[in-house]
């Protein structure tokens, strides 16, 4: 080293670089990297004749505002701190006041979600009656997910275009919901009931991106911010049920009846409420159970690898068919989306830099052992369509294995690359986040297209 | 000169991704070669070169190795790519476009003169 500094130079070193480790969006070998870099430039400039000290500083003058580095790397490393995105929400005010006006407002669309639900009980739509369970059915994912798009709509400060792209969409899926003739009882009303969500789901999402939802890294914020908002709900649901089983039986001994105000209130509007709720605790308590989604997945890849394995083992051994019919399909897909869970929370926690290990190949097991169990299903359900004609049920869940069947097979295709040194990882990471354009077509497809496709039966 | 902050951004990713195509370099090394061929015009934000760095390597655009000298500190050393040079012709190719087309009007001087507006019966 050229420094003839001695210890008041690397004292001044030490300072620095504890400055920079208390920044989370600078890792290890970040800091090591910048610090060589600061050293070079000292190096040079007291070569020049300058004094150390005078070197330090005209040094760490060049590197640049460390709030504005930190930015530039939380952009590039998001999978480090996604929670970046909230920067654009509370940079303003002091920490403690901004989150606690967080908090009153995240209080506020809580409860206007839980009231939202009730209001069509004031125009005497009755949950429990016939015609209202009907009504709620068909809606349940407006409810649900509109106040949630509306809250980060709020919280992303999103332009007045975006805001009319997503009430668009919304009003779309509340006309597809509503206007069809389809009775509740039909296929295509139940496939429709179970896939708006999904569709508005990924609207909520161009709502979370700010209306970035072209950005690549936005899309995987998305994607973490799901796996990690599911965590949450469930949590607060297995509460909700505490609850409600204390609720129902402290009544019930003093001898009230406390079930029509939990099944039409507690429950449904708790339900509601816990959307926003559960949102809100993504972002703010990211540092409590930090990324809880690819911890699981790290645990339940290597069990889901081997019972696949087994599986298919006992397929070749006993050469037992698998015998199919609707129910074995919708397994099938539930098995595949598992699958996909499980490689896509691998992905969003993964450094795209690290080299291809161990934990890596078994992922690649897994897709592949899922892929051959999946190519058997579906050659043995096709017979099946062949001889009896296509249905709304069975043609939603052939779509669905095929969807999800395309993006496993290019997945392993590019894993293979990435294992083989020949892909980088970004471009599995790219294909995973592009595909979420064909998950919502899709839904959008069986909501809006398959009622008259299917003569509303 | 002052090159604004645009044209700096937007020159970076060719820039770095040409002197790596020269062979292996690492951070500083870097900065210091774009501060000489540009004979001091070029001026970057020191720190900002490393987040294109990691944002080129994530794409697979380069590689990058730790090499730990016998003494002294370790270093991050990044190498261009076949995907990286590919990217670095593509954007030459671009550049080569914008370059052609400012010359052309830079030449054209006196030819695009700029039209008189008419003299409505004003008589000198």
């Amino acid at each position: 080293m050229t420094v003839d500094s001695g210890s008041d130079l690397e004292k001044q070193i030490a300072e620095w670089r504890a400055y920079m480790r208390r920044r989370r969006e600078l890792h290890q070998p970040d800091a090591e990297e910048l610090e060589d870099h600061l050293r070079d430039r000292i190096a040079e400039l007291t070569a020049a004749g300058l004094h150390s000290d005078e070197a330090f500083l005209i040094a760490v003058k060049r590197m640049g505002s460390l709030d504005e580095l930190s930015r530039e790397f939380a952009r590039e490393h998001s999978e480090r701190l996604w929670k970046q995105l909230v920067l654009t929400g509370d940079d303003t005010g002091t920490p403690a006041a901004g989150a606690r006006r967080d908090l009153l407002i995240m209080i506020a669309f809580a409860v206007g979600a839980a009231l939202a639900f009730k209001v069509p009980a004031l125009f005497g739509v009755d949950i429990s009656d016939n015609s209202g369970g009907d009504f709620y059915l068909r809606n349940f994912g407006l409810f649900a997910l509109a106040p949630l798009a509306a809250y980060f709509a709020w919280r992303r400060r999103v332009s007045p275009g975006v805001l009319g792209v997503l009430a668009a969409l919304f009003a779309l899926g509340a006309v597809a919901a509503n206007a069809y003739p389809t009775a509740i009882e039909s296929q295509t009303a139940v496939l429709a009931a179970i896939h708006l969500p999904i569709a508005l789901w990924l609207v909520v999402g161009v709502a979370y991106a700010g209306g970035e939802w072209r950005s690549d890294r936005r899309r995987m914020d998305f994607i973490r911010f799901t796996g990690e908002w599911l965590i949450y709900f469930v949590l607060i649901a297995l509460g909700g049920g505490v609850l409600t089983a204390f609720t129902v039986n402290i009544f019930s001994a003093i001898g009230l009846d406390a079930e029509t105000f939990v099944g039409s209130w507690l429950v449904p509007c708790g339900a509601m409420a816990a959307v926003v709720v559960a949102a809100w605790l993504v972002e703010a308590k990211q540092s409590v159970i930090e990324n809880m989604a690819p911890v699981l997945t790290r645990v339940f890849t290597p069990l889901f690898t081997v019972t696949l394995l087994v599986l298919l083992g006992a397929i070749a051994w006993t050469s037992n068919g698998i015998d199919v019919d609707r129910d074995v399909l919708i397994i099938f897909d539930l098995l595949l989306v598992v699958v996909l869970g499980l490689l896509l929370y691998a992905i969003s926690a993964r450094d795209p830099a690290a080299r291809p290990g161990i934990f890596d190949k078994l992922q690649l097991a897994l897709v592949l052992s899922a892929l051959v169990i999946d190519v058997l299903v579906l050659a043995a359900i096709t017979g099946r369509i062949t001889e009896f004609g296509f249905t709304a049920n069975k043609t939603a869940a052939l779509g669905e294995n095929i969807v999800l069947l395309a993006n496993l097979s290019w997945s392993a295709w590019l894993f293979l690359g990435f294992i083989r040194g020949r892909l980088p990882f970004g471009r599995l990471e790219q294909w995973q986040t592009r595909y979420l354009v064909v998950y919502a077509a899709w839904a959008w497809i069986v909501v809006l297209a398959f009622p008259p496709l299917f003569g509303f039966a | 000169m002052h090159i604004t902050k645009d044209l700096v951004a937007a020159s970076a990713t060719p820039l770095v991704l040409g002197i790596l195509a020269e062979g292996e370099s690492y951070g500083y090394a870097i900065l210091k070669q774009v501060n000489e061929l540009s004979g001091g015009h070029l001026e970057w934000t020191d720190g900002l070169l490393y987040p294109l760095l990691h944002r080129l390597e994530r794409l697979g655009h380069v590689e990058a190795t730790w090499h730990t000298p016998v003494e002294g500190r370790r270093r991050k050393y990044y190498r261009i790519t076949d995907q990286g040079l590919k990217e670095l012709a593509e954007q030459r190719r671009q550049w080569a476009a914008v370059v052609d087309t400012l010359r052309g009007v830079w030449n054209a001087g006196t030819a695009l003169r700029p039209i008189p507006a008419p003299a409505w019966g004003v008589t000198g």
